[in-house]
């Protein structure tokens, strides 16, 4: 097992820079997880980890050993694909048998290492078959098969679970985490969506445009998001944006929006005391913050979403809409006006130009 | 009910017989021609082997004469498989070397090679038959077997090469990858996962390298002089147009389908695999 430590690390296609001075430490047997929307250079940054691509700038290293020109055969990883890229002609044994054959290892020790891995992932009835005859979810296990099999120092997994049905998918997350947990293998794991980021990874990478915008551990994104893009990427129902300026009267601060006032709690007062009175700025709050029913402001219903265990309620501020989420037997009828106030420490301000958070 | 379908199916059957009784009518003759004493019109007259015995020796007799005009049968026979099987293999390496560098590596001009190659394919090869015989003959390949060969090889290779790239193209990057990282060095890569892959692809260049070989005619009659370079095609020609003054229709009937059976079978085995050839697809140029 291996730490992975990225300095400085750019990669340009051409005049694209798909990946830009991204700096990250991937600590021994932690799970790390780059989360991003498609194009941001998530996947190029596996690459290079792998060794497929070579970096135009910067350095990757296995512990302290500088990796830049070492070819992937030499960096022991394994790695999964999001389409599995299993050898068409090659039998599931043969799949999971080439990185050993590979590597030169006696026959009799193959054999045995193969059956037990397949029996691990419950796919050692299928090693006669071709891939072709193999549903997704088997595909996925032999392709999790040859990753392992030769035991590898980092396991590098990109969008492993998006060709899998719903059902399987939640499945699936449990038990790779279960898996990473129990081999403890230093794991890079490329996803776009942020749930499988959240339930899986110690540790969260958020890039966007090859630039990294936050690191760190689940609860901190979804807590202290450093910008308005990691607020707004964190959260099954995405965080509200209020747009308004930020204005102080009688001592409080508050936002003053096109046909709305907040209020901004005495508690962040020192925070906003540098800025600007007039600044434009966005209030953030994440739906399950809005407590409804109760409290200072008031708006219409504007559409209400049924989820069974919980409702979206789309609530018309005047010039905006917020979403908030109440439980699923809140009795609320859309056009109905509707009291509603936010839960005071769980607000985030942004500066509207820089998107930074303050809050 | 059922009479609906069965009409159909005759009407598709009658116009199939339509269309290839020509060809199946020519064939018959050809046959009934290597069998018998002579055609009187297209009615055989007289049964018999006479003209098959030139299997024994392979030497064709002109009556009246000690002299041995043509060459031997056997000698031409391998002359024709030599060329046909050099050219096949020569096309099958050349264009899956060129196909994959063309279908997985960018580099200056390459879409322009790509165009090029077709543009060149689309010449008739006998407008630079006196051009290549002047090349030939400075590089002291007239009359040599391998001379036609590197004539067929350049001249077929651009279709080959097409072929191949569709191939390459099909098979998707992530394989490549992944047997990279799974221990591979990029040449190990290309001979394990990427070639096993593309074997139909190689089977159609073979195929057609074999057949154009087999079949190719102007380029040996121009540039081979000595009958000991003769291959099939340049025999049933001196044979069909009485060189020598010698006319055995019976003669050249037989040879020309002794020249047939092999690529016959050749296509009874080969078929399938040229029945999966997809130039177009996802093709990148």
């Amino acid at each position: 097992m291996v730490s992975v430590k990225l300095v400085n690390l750019s990669k340009y296609f051409h005049n694209v820079k798909a990946v830009d001075n991204l700096n990250l430490e991937i600590k021994d047997g932690e799970f790390v997880a780059l989360l991003g929307p498609s194009g941001c250079g998530k996947t190029t940054t596996l690459l290079m980890i792998a060794g497929i691509y070579k970096p135009t700038n910067g350095y990757i290293y296995f512990d302290n050993r500088l990796m830049n020109d070492v070819p992937p055969k030499d960096r022991n990883v394994g790695m999964v694909f999001q389409s599995y890229a299993l050898y068409p002609h090659m039998s599931v044994f043969d799949n999971i048998a080439f990185p050993l054959k590979l590597k030169k290892r006696p026959k009799d020790e193959i054999r045995r290492k193969v059956k037990e891995v397949a029996d691990l992932l419950g796919i050692g009835e299928l090693l006669d078959r071709k891939p072709s005859q193999l549903s997704g979810g088997q595909q996925q296990r032999v392709a999790l098969a040859r990753a392992l099999v030769k035991e590898p120092d980092i396991f590098l997994m990109d969008e492993p679970l998006s060709n899998l049905d719903a059902k399987l998918r939640i499945q699936m997350r449990a038990e790779l985490k279960k898996m990473q947990k129990t081999f403890k293998i230093t794991t890079i794991y490329v996803t776009h969506d942020q749930v499988e980021a959240m339930t899986m990874a110690d540790r969260i990478a958020v890039l966007n445009k090859g630039v990294l915008q936050q690191y760190g551990s689940p609860d901190e994104l979804y807590n202290r998001p450093k910008n308005i893009f990691v607020a707004g990427f964190i959260g099954s129902v995405p965080m509200n944006f209020i747009r308004g300026a930020l204005k102080r009267t009688n001592g409080d601060y508050i936002l003053e929006g096109l046909d709305y006032l907040f209020k901004i709690p005495r508690t962040y007062h020192d925070v906003l005391k540098d800025i600007e009175v007039g600044t434009e700025v966005i209030l953030g709050v994440r739906p399950e913050h809005v407590d409804i029913g109760f409290g200072e402001y008031s708006g219409k219903v504007y559409v209400v979403e049924p989820l069974g265990r919980d409702q979206i309620i789309h609530i018309d501020i005047g010039g905006e809409i917020i979403r908030a989420l109440a439980p699923g037997d809140y009795k609320v009828e859309e056009g109905k006006d509707i009291k509603f106030s936010f839960k005071e420490d769980k607000i985030h301000i942004f500066d509207k130009k820089s998107g930074e958070a303050y809050i | 009910m059922r009479i609906v379908p069965l009409l159909k199916n005759s009407i598709v059957y009658i116009i199939l017989l339509l269309v290839t009784l020509p060809i199946i009518l020519l064939y018959t003759l050809l046959f009934l021609q290597s069998i018998s004493v002579n055609l009187n019109g297209v009615i055989p007259n007289g049964f018999t082997l006479d003209h098959w015995s030139i299997l024994s020796t392979g030497n064709i007799r002109v009556p009246g004469t000690t002299t041995q005009y043509y060459p031997n049968l056997y000698l031409v026979a391998s002359n024709t498989f030599i060329l046909a099987v050099i050219i096949a293999f020569t096309e099958v390496v050349l264009s899956s070397l060129a196909g994959y560098a063309l279908s997985r590596y960018k580099f200056a001009g390459r879409s322009q090679i790509l165009t090029l190659t077709l543009i060149l394919h689309a010449f008739p090869g006998i407008t630079l038959l006196i051009a290549l015989f002047y090349v030939l003959n400075a590089l002291g390949l007239y009359n040599s077997l391998i001379g036609v060969v590197i004539v067929k090889v350049a001249l077929d290779l651009p279709l080959g090469i097409w072929i191949m790239k569709g191939f390459f193209d099909g098979i998707p990057w992530d394989i490549e990858m992944s047997a990279l990282v799974d221990g591979c060095s990029r040449l190990g890569a290309w001979w394990r996962v990427i070639m096993p892959n593309v074997r139909n692809g190689l089977m159609a260049v073979l195929i057609f390298g074999f057949l154009s070989g087999w079949s190719e005619f102007i380029y040996v009659l121009t540039f081979i002089a000595s009958q000991d370079y003769w291959t099939f095609s340049m025999f049933v020609y001196a044979l069909t147009t009485g060189e020598y003054s010698y006319i055995n229709p019976g003669i050249t009937a037989t040879v020309a389908i002794i020249y047939m059976i092999p690529v016959i079978i050749f296509f009874l085995f080969a078929q399938k695999y040229l029945l999966r050839i997809q130039i177009a697809g996802k093709s990148t140029v």
